[in-house]
């Protein structure tokens, strides 16, 4: 039996080094808490009330019972009504809108006529997952909605979908650029603030600081290789991207340079934030992941983004992740350029300053 | 200022919160000695260092090393001070050239290469200059660190508990070095619990819990003190030290191999507590020079009672 108390002896110790590092034990009751609210409430994997856009070439009742059983579907958010097709392109680009519902002038007496008309279902296929439900929803739903019309006559319209940007609604395309924000996501803030905790953790620090080495030249010296190795990454993962996955890179590079290099400073300024409040590296780690996490699941590269509760889009317009990863699907798969993402870089360039300002002053206050 | 006084301290106090961890200290040492700093684990030694070389503002005093005010000028004092931290703190996963060359650039030197090669060879390092420093004894790590924090030729070393845990042929060889550099000039302020290496040091200064208690010559530190001590030599001491160890009169008592050091500063009490063992058959009690070692044990006992 002294087998069996020594067990215990053990376990007992292992209790109180659990209990004792508070940080991991927050981090074995947050996570699941985390991990359970999130995929409970916030991820729908069947998104619904996705914003549409509508074009009316014609306002006759037929189309008006269209857009009566699209909005009754729940599939689709009638955002607004145009005539414009300037203004659809244009926030179609900016990923506002998952649909655009093109309903042609003489719809109603083409209709009527039975010279079965047209009707124009164009998706912002980028993410397919998003716009799925409600594409395959759309035609039987057309059809219904014309039921009491007409009467059950063979198809009596020809509805015409065409996926954007994804013709061929291949997910790669989608989760290929959303994982360089997940990676860079990972790796940056994780790489730095481990690196940083290091120093301390090992007492090296100390000795830096005991020769005239200026804090900021640590800091600047210990952050610019990661900025480097970030850059590598993202060299692989376009790389990686356009000749494993074909997938395109359409929008202007300038775009992507400013994207890419605004986002890596905000994951280096949040590992940068997490070694002043870590004290070891384990501890930098686990803080990483309370914001990796959110990072996947909130922030459009796992789930649709427009699928989300409210407040789970609200959270996740805090993430930089969800800005950097918005973005640069936008460029390179609907081709935008620097003026397109600038509702995207606004954001993370805020999110920079707030998060850099705190770690500083931080950083100042450890020194003594 | 004085130009005889590598460090010229007054006042330094230093607060953790509520916790006051360095109170009023004073300190003034001599261009070219080599200074003990001793005292009792957690006494202030390692805060009262960081304050003196720069790393740590005080919370009031202040005063000068090398000259230059330890809080305005911590800049400049970094540059020509060398200070060697208690933990082993380079890094491990550099080797030994490595480290020397990054400490070296650290400080700007001109053509680092060249102090690299001459710390390698005074040093005797050289052979193991590729070595990750990870790899090292305890004993090749400090000499490691010593050469890394004497580097740029500072005029004053820091240097706390440099030898903690390492074997006795290494800390004697550490300390040739010692005297070596203090020959050249350099003041060296050494923190440590070996009283092998306290009596090595010029002058003495026992710290506990924050405040300075001694500050004198080494030799003179047991006459401070102001023990007398009587050695009982003999067999089968151990009923005399337990009857002697509560007796009146008897501040300490310790074993010296075959013998007992009883002491005491009150000549007489002390004589009346000892006198019933100078006629015991098979004992020989004759006076004794209080040791150091003596004089710090009666020191912490006495600052527990004074500070906990």
């Amino acid at each position: 039996m002294t087998g069996f108390s020594r067990i215990l002896a053990m376990i007992g110790k292992e209790f109180i080094q659990m209990l004792r590092d508070r940080l991991t034990f927050g981090m074995m009751v947050g996570i699941p808490v985390m991990q359970l609210l999130l995929f409970g409430y916030a991820i729908n994997t069947d998104p619904r009330h996705l914003p549409t856009l509508v074009e009316m070439g014609d306002s006759g009742p037929a189309s008006r019972a269209i857009l009566q059983a699209m909005e009754t579907s729940n599939y689709f958010d009638l955002a607004g009504i145009t005539t414009s097709r300037a203004q659809t392109e244009a926030a179609m680009q900016q990923g506002d809108i998952l649909f655009v519902v093109t309903i042609p002038p003489d719809f109603e007496r083409d209709l009527l006529r039975g010279a079965r008309p047209q009707i124009l279902l164009d998706t912002d296929a980028s993410d397919p997952v998003a716009a799925g439900a409600g594409t395959g929803a759309f035609p039987t739903l057309v059809q219904r909605a014309l039921e009491p019309m007409l009467g059950e006559m063979t198809p009596p319209v020809e509805t015409v979908i065409q996926r954007r940007y994804n013709p061929a609604g291949r997910t790669a395309l989608n989760i290929v650029p959303g994982l360089l924000g997940v990676i860079l996501t990972m790796t940056m803030a994780m790489m730095t603030s481990m690196a940083l905790t290091r120093e301390a953790e090992r007492g090296t620090l100390e000795t830096l600081l005991a020769t005239p080495t200026r804090p900021y030249e640590v800091m600047i010296g210990k952050i610019t290789p990661y900025i480097l190795v970030g850059f590598i990454q993202v060299v692989i993962m376009l790389a990686g991207a356009r000749y494993l996955f074909g997938v395109p890179f359409l929008g202007s590079p300038l775009a992507f340079l400013v994207s890419v290099s605004l986002f890596i400073l905000v994951n280096l300024s949040l590992g940068f934030l997490f070694s002043t409040i870590a004290r070891t590296q384990m501890q930098a780690m686990q803080m990483t992941f309370f914001v990796f996490l959110p990072s996947i699941l909130l922030s459009g590269f796992m789930f649709p983004f427009a699928g989300m509760p409210a407040w789970a889009q609200m959270l996740g317009q805090a993430l930089p992740t969800t800005h950097f990863i918005h973005a640069v699907r936008a460029i390179m798969l609907k081709g935008a350029r620097l003026g397109d993402v600038a509702p995207d870089i606004w954001p993370l360039a805020a999110i920079f300053a707030a998060i850099a300002t705190v770690a500083m002053l931080r950083y100042r206050r450890t020194l003594d | 200022m004085s130009g005889e006084l590598a460090i010229d301290v007054t006042g330094l106090t230093k607060r953790f919160g509520e916790k006051t961890v360095v109170d009023d200290f004073a300190m003034q040492v001599p261009k070219g000695a080599i200074y003990g700093f001793l005292g009792p684990n957690g006494s202030g030694k390692t805060t009262t260092i960081r304050m003196m070389c720069g790393l740590l503002k005080p919370d009031g005093g202040g005063g000068t090393a090398l000259g230059y005010d330890i809080v305005r000028e911590s800049r400049t004092i970094k540059s020509r001070v060398g200070y060697m931290t208690q933990k082993f703190s380079l890094y491990g996963d550099l080797t030994v050239r490595e480290n020397l060359t990054f400490m070296a650039r650290l400080h700007a030197l001109d053509n680092p290469g060249q102090h690299v090669a001459a710390a390698l060879e005074e040093y005797e390092l050289a052979p193991r200059a590729n070595q990750l420093a990870d790899t090292l004894s305890g004993g090749w790590k400090q000499r490691l660190a010593l050469a890394a924090a004497s580097m740029h030729s500072p005029g004053l070393l820091l240097l706390d508990e440099p030898t903690a845990g390492v074997d006795p042929k290494a800390r004697r060889d550490f300390w040739d070095r010692i005297r070596g550099l203090a020959r050249k000039g350099v003041t060296v302020l050494v923190s440590t619990h070996y009283m092998d290496e306290a009596v090595q040091c010029d002058f003495i200064a026992f710290i506990a819990y924050g405040r300075k208690l001694i500050d004198a010559p080494s030799g003179e530190i047991p006459e401070r003190v102001g023990l007398i001590t009587w050695r009982i030599e003999g067999r089968n001491l151990q009923p005399v030290y337990d009857a002697l160890y509560h007796a009146p009169g008897v501040d300490q008592i310790a074993r010296f191999g075959s013998a007992l050091h009883v002491s005491g500063r009150d000549a007489d009490a002390l004589e009346r507590a000892i006198a019933p063992y100078r006629e015991r058959e098979g004992l020989t009690v004759e006076p004794a020079k209080t040791g150091l070692e003596e004089a710090f044990i009666w020191l912490m006992t006495g600052s527990e009672d004074n500070f906990q």
